[in-house]
């Protein structure tokens, strides 16, 4: 099983259709040991009990960035080696990231009211998260304002591209800049600064979101192949009834 | 070489001409930073404040709205067609018509910077270092505007949605400049730093939009 045998949309809903079931139940099962895990966590010292948001915020703003990227690597996909089912992975992500980003947002600014003492500040990774969020619904009104999938799907990838620059711009503004958003502590030089009983709910965390992408993607990208083909149906119907 | 100093030439020549709507943009820049002191009130001292910002807000609105005719006029009589085929890269020909375009609308922003100065209550620095600004920013925001403007033409949607894909891709542009020309005039923070940013983010877009435009018109356009 390559890439290239995916091509065929059959194909891939066969696998889709195996896969998805045990893809759930793992993603339940991970999400479960997560939520437990934080649930048990200990109060932070400094910010009590606030800290558990960090357990939802920091997933959903490290997918809203990973989306991005699987997008990224779909928009390749799609203009180099012009993989069929690249398209459809780079449209049915859009949503997906979107929320994810709009989560990370959410959750930030009801962590922000209580520790900096206000929803929203315009430091440089908040405003570069807002940034994302506009790109992600950018690209969504593009998918819905071109009828034809696969004009669509060249010009989506051209700008999803465009986009990805924001990526490493988000990651390192808390370094670049002197910013309230803290700065980077999990994933840096040196190791993380975290300590052991945050860090181990926080990747288990980061393993379930990941997980709930990936069966939200597959289930997503089936719907989609399934609605082109039903699409494809009624144009021939309504070309017979014509005719 | 001659290819693309024809194609700059033309393109000025157009766009200064009946139809070209060059102008129009600058007229659109004087409208908007008159509409501003009617929406805050007639405070001086509030407008002098403001007055940076209201000018690369109007600035930025203004190369927006004119960008829809980087590339449909000549999508309409189908020479972009012959510019696609033609043997210059593509690359360079996107470039060169951006560069037009800035030149024949970018600049008179630029240019009218002074003047509109005057009516926000601008003393002399903070009119030099916004005019500077935008000198060093138009670029950037016409070479990433490029980058809609091809999308738009190649789905045959302009419009709002050119707007919904340029405006996020422009934000950096605008905060470096306004940080830069609200340094000069009073800020604690040195004129250089969010200064060289601005030149770099022009440079950058100077790489990345010629070959993101040339992209999306090759792959569109059929």
């Amino acid at each position: 099983m390559t890439l290239i045998d995916l091509a065929n949309p059959s194909r891939f809903l066969t696998l889709a259709g195996r896969i998805l079931p045990w893809l759930v139940a793992v993603t339940a099962l991970v999400l479960a040991i997560g939520l437990y895990q934080s649930a048990i966590a200990p109060d932070d010292y400094q910010q009590g009990a606030t800290v558990k948001i960090m357990f939802i915020h920091v997933p959903n703003a490290w997918l809203s960035m990973f989306v991005w990227g699987v997008m990224s690597v779909a928009a390749l996909g799609t203009l180099v080696w012009r993989h069929p089912l690249a398209d459809v992975a780079a449209k049915t992500a859009a949503p997906i990231g979107a929320a994810f980003t709009f989560l990370a947002l959410l959750t930030g600014s009801l962590w922000g009211r209580p520790m900096w003492g206000t929803y929203w500040e315009w430091d440089a990774r908040l405003t570069s998260v807002l940034i994302l969020f506009l790109m992600y619904l950018g690209l969504m009104a593009l998918w819905r304002a071109v009828e034809d999938p696969s004009r669509a799907a060249r010009a989506a990838a051209v700008l999803t591209l465009v986009g990805s620059v924001n990526i490493p711009i988000i990651k390192f503004s808390v370094d670049w800049w002197n910013t309230l958003h803290q700065p980077a502590s999990v994933v840096r030089m040196g190791g993380s600064t975290l300590d052991r009983a945050f860090l181990i709910p926080l990747l288990v965390m980061a393993i379930g979101f990941t997980l709930l992408f990936l069966t939200l993607h597959i289930a997503a990208m089936r719907n989609e192949i399934l609605r082109r083909r039903v699409r494809t149906l009624q144009m021939l119907q309504a070309s017979k009834s014509a005719a | 070489m001659t290819a693309l100093a024809a194609l700059i030439r033309r393109d000025v020549r157009v766009a200064l001409r009946v139809g070209g709507g060059a102008l129009i943009g600058v007229l659109f820049f004087l409208i908007v930073v008159v509409l501003m002191p009617f929406a805050v009130g007639p405070d001086l001292a509030l407008l002098k404040k403001l007055g940076p910002a209201i000018l690369w807000l109007g600035a930025l609105l203004a190369s927006l709205l004119t960008l829809d005719r980087l590339f449909t006029a000549d999508h309409e009589d189908g020479s972009l067609d012959l510019i696609v085929m033609g043997r210059t890269p593509l690359e360079l020909a996107c470039a060169a018509k951006a560069l037009a375009h800035w030149l024949a609308v970018g600049l008179p922003l630029v240019a009218a910077t002074p003047i509109l100065g005057l009516l926000l209550n601008l003393d002399a620095i903070a009119t030099g270092a916004v005019a500077l600004t935008l000198l060093a920013g138009t670029p950037a925001l016409t070479f990433t505007g490029m980058i809609g403007a091809a999308l738009a033409v190649v789905l045959r949607r302009g419009g709002l949605l050119l707007s919904v894909l340029v405006l996020p891709l422009s934000i950096p542009v605008l905060i470096f400049g306004v940080a830069a020309s609200n340094a000069a005039v009073s800020g604690p923070s040195p004129f250089g730093t969010p200064f060289s940013i601005l030149c770099a983010l022009s440079l950058a877009s100077l790489v990345i939009g010629p070959f993101a435009a040339a992209a999306s018109l090759r792959h569109g356009l059929d």
